[in-house]
């Protein structure tokens, strides 16, 4: 076995993922199927010189993550369903004080504890509408290890670009599969640090309107003595409930991640090129499409998957180019059907079918054919 | 002599408490002790939840965070955890730190991190609207105890050293330099310091108990409260109705980001 290869875990390739990106403070509370993050972070940190704490709850975690990050530390959380809904408050808190960190979700069936060992989708509308206020949010889902190293990465480099919490929406059977895994060198992947200030602390505006809409962010104790709120605040960052600050504000959030749909939104084409069933997948349920395409291929059936990598922003454009063509969409998920909506919204002029299994287990290739074959006899 | 100014955002003035709020001195307290203590500014972050007292971050010149209802002890935590070499200095209210945050209270005084927490009781949700908080007194009113609160209240410098805090006093705003100087001690300790600052609320607490303005209040602080050193030596009986300031935990003990600084000492040297 090549020395760089090694077999892992989703949770493990996304802890060390973390640690490649440069994360150096960790807070979490444990959670199934999310623990293992924890378990191995809290080994690999303190040889880096990082903190690991395990905090006394999630609302607690969240905090100190966005604590620690404007102190310019990389800083990161990782739980599940449950967890996640109560770190979505201090969630909040980091879109508007613009504080980059990235929060692991591994989801498992909800709502309430629901399926504690068992794999969902369920979260992907928590992941973007889970807090309270109207505003954008970056969540990527990786399909196999290797990705969950990549994707982590990945957070926390368009969090500390955009200054903006980022959601790894991880599926249990990712977070707990075993893969052998090559992992790429540290030239491979590019690490990306928020811009700092320059200039004179007098003239530091923490929240100025620049033109990438991005404000250049300084460390806490780097002689920047700025001020820092959950409220509607202007360039200062100082309490403003004026309705054009107001307003110029939230225009802001919403330009410099949904006006940059084109730098996040990423996708995976597989047998796209004339396909005329296109499955739309993510996370785990790509892997069963996977195999389905390439069996289909082999018997002459034009079946092709478009593999969202990203979630939110969603890819509107990329999804209605790439089904423009096809006799049919079809959207398998985890859950009640979540992402189907979205691919609704976009998709004109063909039909759009859904295939939801919500019981904890996997959507299986079978459970595929046997809806394919179905939508073939409709066509 | 001091001059608040070089501590104050000037051009955020004036204050946003009301006529009468003992906030402004336990302001002025804080500040004595952070110059006393010759904090230097950029080393100093001061953080705070919801409520009356939290809005002070808004007016010190230092790294100011502002947070959510009651998390202001948790998102300290990532800062000193993050950065040990801050002074890392928390703002909260009797129900942002005892109520909402009470979990992040006792936890952060068990692991004994190096926070200095100055907790305003004002025993009432002021900005909220005078809603009956955990150390609202039995029976007193709040405008969700129109009858008299039938809940027991807190004993907030109790609790936290019970939690594992290595120092604890109370102080009031009527006696001031006392209250500076609690703080400072609180400042040098290393360790969980959490001084309770009581400070009279005339606007929603007295108005509805009928203890008058904030000069009145003032008075009954000084007529209801003893120091520990002379309650010790009164009988129970005539310290009923008194509340006791002064120092009650000053010790040493392991601290929570100087125990992991070995951690990661004996780790990194061991190599990764």
């Amino acid at each position: 076995m090549n020395t760089n290869t090694r077999v892992l875990t989703g949770n493990e390739a996304c802890a060390e993922g973390a640690m490649a990106a440069g994360m150096r403070f960790y807070a979490g509370y444990p959670i199934t199927p999310s623990s293992e993050i924890a378990e191995v972070l809290s080994g690999l940190l303190p040889k880096a010189g990082g903190v690991f704490i395990q905090m006394e709850d999630e609302i607690s975690s969240m905090a100190a993550i966005i604590g620690a990050s404007l102190t310019g530390t990389k800083s990161m959380t990782a739980t599940s369903g449950p967890g996640f809904s109560l770190m979505q408050e201090n969630i909040g808190y980091a879109v508007m004080a613009e504080v980059p960190c990235v929060i692991v979700d591994v989801m498992r069936g909800g709502p309430s504890t629901g399926l504690p060992t068992n794999s969902s989708q369920g979260d992907i509308m928590q992941a973007a509408w889970g807090t309270h206020g109207d505003h954008p949010i970056i969540a990527l889902a990786p399909s196999s290890v290797r990705e969950a190293f990549d994707q982590t990465i990945e957070a926390f480099n368009l969090s500390e670009r955009y200054r903006t919490p980022v959601i790894l929406l991880m599926d249990e059977i990712i977070a707990h599969l075993n893969e052998k895994v090559r992992m790429p060198a540290p030239d491979d992947y590019a690490v990306i640090n928020r811009v700092k200030p320059n200039g004179p602390g007098e003239d530091y505006l923490p929240y100025a309107f620049t033109d990438t809409d991005v404000p250049p962010m300084a460390d806490f104790g780097s002689g920047y003595r700025f001020h820092v709120t959950g409220l509607t605040h202007d360039p200062t960052g100082f309490p403003s409930t004026s309705h054009d600050n107001v307003q110029a504000l939230y225009e802001r959030f919403d330009r410099k991640i949904n006006g940059r749909r084109d730098e996040i939104v990423s996708a995976e084409y597989f047998y796209m090129q004339d396909a005329e069933v296109v499955v739309i997948a993510y996370g785990s349920v790509a892997r069963s499409v996977r195999h389905v395409v390439k069996t289909g291929r082999v018997q002459g059936k034009k079946i092709g998957m478009l593999r969202l990598k990203s979630i939110w922003p969603f890819a509107d454009k990329l999804v209605s180019d790439a089904t423009c063509n096809a006799r049919a969409v079809l959207v398998p998920e985890m859950n009640m059907g979540q992402i189907v909506r979205q691919v609704r919204a976009v998709v004109h002029g063909v039909p759009v079918f859904a295939f939801n299994k919500i019981n904890g287990a996997p959507i299986t290739p079978q459970d595929l054919e046997k809806e394919i074959g179905e939508i073939y006899d409709q066509l | 002599m001091i001059n608040y100014e070089q501590y104050l955002r000037t051009e955020k003035l004036p204050l946003i408490w009301c006529p009468g709020c003992g906030h402004g001195i336990v302001m002025k307290a804080l500040l004595r002790a952070v110059h006393e203590a010759q904090l230097d500014k950029d080393k100093v972050c001061m953080v705070s939840g919801i409520g009356c007292s939290s809005r002070l971050t808004g007016y010190v010149d230092f790294n100011t965070l502002h947070t959510t209802h009651g998390r202001a002890i948790a998102f300290a935590t990532g800062i000193k955890m993050a950065r040990p070499e801050m002074h890392v200095i928390v703002i909260t209210g009797d129900g942002d730190a005892s109520s909402i945050g009470g979990n992040h209270l006792i936890h952060a005084a068990r692991r004994n991190i190096d926070l200095t927490v100055v907790l305003f009781n004002n025993q009432i949700y002021g900005m909220t609207g005078g809603q009956v908080s955990p150390t609202t007194p039995y029976n007193a009113y709040a405008s969700t105890a129109p009858y008299g609160s039938f809940e027991n209240n807190f004993d907030i410098p109790q609790l936290v050293e019970a939690a594992g805090a290595s120092f604890v006093a109370r102080g009031t705003a009527y006696h001031a330099m006392p209250l500076t100087n609690y703080i400072v001690k609180a400042i040098d300790r290393k360790g969980f310091s959490l001084v309770e600052a009581l400070s009279p609320c005339p606007t929603t607490f007295g108005r509805r108990n009928k203890q008058g303005d904030g000069v009145k209040m003032l008075q009954r602080q000084k007529d209801h409260t003893i120091s520990q050193r002379k309650a010790e030596s009164m009988p129970d009986s005539e310290l009923n109705d008194k509340i006791i300031t002064g120092i009650f935990v000053d010790i040493q003990k392991p601290e929570c980001r100087e125990e992991y600084q070995k951690l990661i000492d004996h780790k990194k040297g061991k190599g990764a």
